[in-house]
Formats: C-alpha cells, structure tokens, sequence
C-alpha cells in the first residue's frame, strides 16, 4: 500500500519552494523504491514553517517543516515516510503544534487537511451538509439562521451578513445577483486568498446557500489579479462543481437553480469597494457609486444584489450545517463566531490564526508570534490593512473586538496583523497612506482625488528642515486635512485613510525629525 | 521588415475580433475582452480600443478609460520578464523599499519602465497576499517570498533568457 506524503499548493507555500519539494520527493522515492503517493493539500497556514509536509501515524498526522530540497535526503535517510521522528525538522503531531492547537479553526477546519479540489475528499469532511440543509428550508428560515449566528461581514465593514440579505430577500426582483467580493488588496491579509485556493468548494457552497436565501440564481466571484493561482484554482473548482451538480440548474436534484462565474479583476485596489467592484463587473471604470441605493437594493446591473467577502461566505456552510447557535457561542460581545487573523510582516511565526473575537492583540503576538524575525523590538503594528491605524504598544492590550477597535479609533478590517520592528519611520508611513490614496483613489470625490496628494506634500513640508517653523501650521493643516477626507469622502478608501495617517503621527511623533526619504 | 509588422499588425487585428466575438455576448463583457487580448498579446494594443468599443455599443473614450483606469492593462508591448514588487506595508516592515533600489539600480530602470534589451519590465504591486513571507515579488505568474537584493540577483540569472541574452549589470 502506498504511503500518503502530504505536500501544500499554496502561493506563499509554491514560493517557499513546496512545489520542487514535491517533484523531488517522487523522483528519490521512485529511485530508492518506495512507494510514496504526494498529496497535494491545503495550507495549514503555518507559514514560517513551510514547506510543510506532513505523513499518517497510527496518532495522526505528523509535520516537518521548514522542509526544503537540501534535507530531502536527510530525511528519506531517516524514513519520515514512516512517521519517524528523529530528525531535526520534526515538529510533532501536527495538530499539537501549539500555533495550531490553540486556534478556534470553524472557517478552516479543513486548511491543510484536504484537497483543493477533491470533492470526494470534501465531502468527507462535513461538505455540503450545510447545503443539504439548506435544501430543506425557506428563504426565510435560511436566513434567520445567519441573522442567529450573528455572523458580521468579515471583509471589513463588519455589517450583520444577515439584516443584508433580508433586505435583498425582501425586494421584489425578476433577478437577484450573489456576488463574492474576493478583491483581497489589504496588505497583510491572505485568508480569502487561502480559501480560494485551499478550500474552494466552502466558498461556492457558501454562495449556493447565499443564492436560495435570497432567491438569487446567478452568482459572480470577483478574483483579484494578483492572485494566480486562486484564479486557476477557483475556474476548477467551479467546473468540477458544476458536473457534479453543485452548481447549475436543479442544485443536488432540487428544483432551485444557482450559475456562478468567475471575473478577473484587474490590479484596482478601489474594487474591493462594494459598489466599485459591482461597476468593475458591469465592465467599467471601478468608480465607488453614492449610497443609497444600497447594492441590496439596487446592485448589480440595477438589481437587488447580495455582495459579500470572501471568509463571510465560506462561514455560510458551517452556521448551517452545525446551526447558529454553535457559531454563536464563540466570541464576545456583538462579534460573534470567530475572525481568521493573519500574523503578518515582521514577525517570526507569521500564518494563519483563526481564533473567537475577545483575545487581546498582545495575547495574539504573544501565543503565536514570537517576536520580531529581524529579533529586533516590535515597535508599531497595523491592523486592518492600509487603511488601519498604526497601534503603539500601550493599545496592544485591546481585545479583538469590531466595537472596541472602533471607540480606540482603529479598525479590525480583514483581520491583517502587520508587524513592524524599531528600524521603521512611521512618518514615512504616514507619507506613504496618503501615497497609496493619491494612487489607488478612484478619483470620483474630491476629498480623496486632491486631498491625498495635498496630504503627501503637507508630509514632506513637515519633515523639510527648512520648514521646521511652520511644523505646527503644518501639522494643524494635515489635521484638517485628515478631517475633510474623513467627513467628505464617499467610500472608505478618503474616508479612512487618515486612519494611519493620524495615528502614525500622534504616537510616533518623534519620527518626524528622523525621516530620511 | 515594415511587411512582417504590417502582417503582425494583421494577425493581432485578428485576434482582436476572434476574442471579440466569443465574449462580446456576455454581461459586462469588456473587463473579460481586455483580459483575453492582454493574455493573448501581453498588452492591450492601440488598435484594439475601436473595434472593442464599436463591438461593444461604447465610445472609444469609454474604453480607452477602462484601459488606464486599472493598472493590470498595459498599453505598450512589456519586456519578455514583468517584475511587480510589492511596496505595501508588510513588505516594507522587512526591507521592500531597499529592495526596490536594488531592483531599479541594477536592471537600469525605474516602475513602468522596460530594460533597453526588452527583457524586463518593472512594476509596482499591492500586495500578493503573501504577506507571511515578505517581502515578495512576482515575475510571469510565479510568486517569489522573502527577498532579498542577493536572492533578487540569482533569480534574474536563473531564469531562461528571452530573445537576446540576459546581462544584469
């Protein structure tokens, strides 16, 4: 019987060698003649120590990692195959790898467990039962489930997954329209990208689910280009579920119907927005649209519309299959259910932590980053992406909470946890979020077009030494500044970025005199 | 010489409408029209904003701002290699900014830009979504973790040379 060598295709796995890993672990296998099947698997999400691969043992499977083509020898000499454990990359049961162990995975319970695109060996891990069940509900009863289980949209805005497609229920309409916002451009963020190429069946189950909520019959994802693999992966993924009759007319033999297409974006941060990303998909220019109409209301191609993240959808099948209470009962507050965390930047245990909102980001760095990989001080850190406050160490004590980042004047987002060491200049940082405005802006609302590039060029008069007498009419300017992009912008790409702007400058103010361009 | 471009020039015309016609029929069809003729072509010429705009029931204006507005969609034939490297935050907190002066001093060039023997193009990206392992870089379709000025330099020499021989200053 062969043995089972699991190996992860993954972006952040492939570029840390796992797919020559692979190769190379047949062709020794073959020479030495033993019979090793590779199974090409998710991620884990335990980043720093991919290539990760792992093998069965009577107590389950066992890891090593980081395994690179060099210690292949090593180890076909010691006969990881076989589960031994002696050699130096062993880490052990997987699932005790304490990174592991002490996350709350519900979202990706299957992460690095099954294959992509095997649906057989989704199945035999809880997929479609969240569908099946589905199937035997209303419109209604379906999404009262997601309204029980407090799920919140988790790309950022944090607007209860439920209250939106009540709305979108409750419109009369010849045509409703899911669309998967899978426009991952936050820095520090990979989650959607993980599901999209790790578990893609939760994700076209999820929008399934989503469709007879609503009563929608078509579904659009929208992949970021950035994405390569996930955009190949995902085309599959929709193929393979289309023959097997997970998507198409008569979904599993019912009498409901449920079309999903794939779109390409095409490298505009902006199209993350909601409503920029529906005029992306009706092929223009990713201009944000003024609220109301809400998409809900009216969305896609003037149609009540369902546009939802990535990691929201794909939390749809468990809340269904294990019911909302059972989601529920994590978190804290009004967070509920768990946020897929991403550790990210300047940290050495850098991955995936899915965890119940409520933990402290300093309990976070704590358990599972480890300190800084440069093994220098940790000095600031940005969560929610771009658009993130920039947190000093007194606020690392803040709990993981939608509510309790916003009365501190940050944001949770997406999850994003970058971490940055005493090397950096945050007033650097600070020129750069407007930079990346000035470049990303989609140019509809003058506070965000102008007022970016305005903001880049207050920064660099209040870094210039010749201007260090007017540092304080500068900086009172800059404050003005942030205040008009944060009051007059339409969307939150002018209406946040004074975000890291302001909290860059208020707490590490002392960098403005270092700044070296 | 000017036969072989004008036959060029005629072969992409023909691309052009083939893609046209099999993805004309779809909603919001121009996004996935400019994918196909950027893919096939690895830009979007010129000469393809009026027959997509009269196929589409768009003015030339309409499509020429789709073009410029997303970065994806290059309007000059690129070098055999693009580079995008990430500037965003998480590639910057592990040193994107001094790898980004290493890139620009040794390939010549600055973002946009394409070396003078039309190997490489350099790019600005944000983010891959490999931000476990910054910083991180993509060339053709493959991702690239944790760089390094040194790491940069090798992968140049070892990838397989375009048309004329790969020389990194």
């Amino acid at each position: 019987m062969s043995i089972n060598v699991y190996v992860p295709r993954d972006t952040t796995a492939n570029a840390r060698g796992a797919n020559e890993v692979a190769l190379l672990i047949e062709q020794i296998a073959s020479q030495q003649g033993v019979d090793i099947n590779v199974v090409r698997t998710s991620s884990r999400g335990l980043y720093w120590l991919e290539p990760l691969i792992e093998v069965d043992t009577k107590k389950g499977r066992v890891a090593f990692g980081p395994v690179s083509t060099a210690a292949l020898n090593t180890l076909f000499e010691q006969q990881f195959y076989a589960g031994q454990d002696e050699h130096e990359l062993c880490q052990g049961l997987t699932e005790e790898i304490p990174f592991l162990k002490n996350q709350q995975r519900l979202t990706f319970v299957r992460a690095g467990i099954t294959e992509p695109l095997n649906l057989e060996d989704y199945r035999a891990h809880d997929g479609f039962k969240g569908l099946q069940n589905a199937l035997k509900m209303s419109s209604q009863q379906i999404v009262d489930q997601i309204k029980g289980s407090g799920l919140r949209g988790r790309g950022g805005a944090a607007f209860p997954t439920g209250i939106k497609w009540q709305t979108v229920l409750d419109m009369p309409a010849e045509q409703k329209y899911i669309v998967c916002n899978a426009d991952e451009g936050d820095s520090g963020t990979f989650s959607d990208r993980m599901i999209l190429e790790g578990d893609p069946f939760v994700l076209i189950e999820g929008m399934c689910i989503a469709g007879l909520a609503v009563g929608a019959t078509q579904g659009y994802i929208y992949i970021r280009s950035e994405y390569p693999l996930a955009n190949e992966v995902f085309a599959l993924a929709i193929e393979l579920a289309q023959n097997a009759g997970y998507l198409g007319n008569n979904l599993c033999g019912s009498d409901k119907d449920f079309h999903l297409e794939l779109r390409m974006g095409a490298g505009a941060y902006i199209c993350g927005e909601e409503t920029s990303l529906l005029e992306s998909l009706e092929g223009k220019r990713g201009m944000v649209r003024v609220k109301p109409p809400l998409p809900a209301i009216e969305g896609l191609f003037g149609q009540p519309t369902v546009v939802n993240n990535v990691i929201s959808l794909a939390s749809v099948p468990i809340i269904l299959h294990q019911g909302a209470d059972a989601y529920e009962h994590y978190g804290l507050g009004r967070s509920r259910g768990t946020l897929p965390l991403q550790l990210t930047g300047n940290i050495k245990q850098a991955g995936l932590v899915e965890l119940a909102f409520g933990s402290t980001l300093r309990e976070v760095l704590e358990t599972f980053g480890l300190g800084t990989r440069t093994e220098k001080k940790m000095r600031a850190i940005q969560v929610g992406g771009p658009l993130g406050a920039y947190l000093p160490e007194s606020l690392w004590d803040l709990p993981l909470d939608y509510e309790a980042f916003a009365e501190a004047g940050a944001v949770l987002g997406h999850g994003g946890i970058v971490v940055f060491d005493d090397s950096i200049n945050m007033t650097e940082m600070a020129r750069y979020a407007m930079e990346f405005c000035a470049i990303e802006s989609c140019g509809k609302c003058t506070p965000c077009r102008i007022g970016s590039t305005r903001g880049v060029e207050l920064i660099d008069k209040i870094i210039d030494p010749l201007q260090l007498l007017q540092r304080e009419e500068h900086l009172h300017l800059l404050d003005e500044l942030c205040d008009t992009l944060e009051d007059g912008s339409l969307c939150a790409m002018g209406g946040m970025t004074p975000f890291p702007v302001r909290s860059a400058i208020k707490y590490f103010s002392e960098d403005m005199d270092k700044f070296n361009g | 010489m000017c036969k072989s471009v004008a036959q060029d020039d005629d072969q992409n015309i023909q691309l052009i409408l083939d893609t046209i016609a099999a993805l004309k029929d779809q909603p919001g069809a121009l996004l996935p029209i400019l994918h196909k003729i950027q893919d096939t072509l690895s830009f979007v010429p010129e000469t393809a904003i009026p027959l997509v705009a009269e196929a589409l029931n768009l003015s030339r204006a309409d499509v020429h701002g789709v073009v410029s507005f997303y970065h994806h969609f290059r309007q000059t034939k690129p070098g055999a290699y693009v580079i995008q490297l990430c500037r965003a935050e998480s590639c910057q907190s592990m040193g994107a900014k001094a790898l980004e002066q290493h890139a620009r001093q040794t390939l010549g060039i600055d973002y946009h830009q394409t070396t003078t023997d039309g190997q490489f193009t350099l790019e600005p990206v944000y983010c891959l979504g490999n931000c476990a392992c910054s910083p991180s870089i993509r060339v053709a379709d493959e991702i690239y973790s944790d760089m390094n000025a040194q790491k940069f330099d090798e992968l140049l020499q070892n990838l397989p040379s375009g048309s004329t021989k790969v020389e990194v200053l």
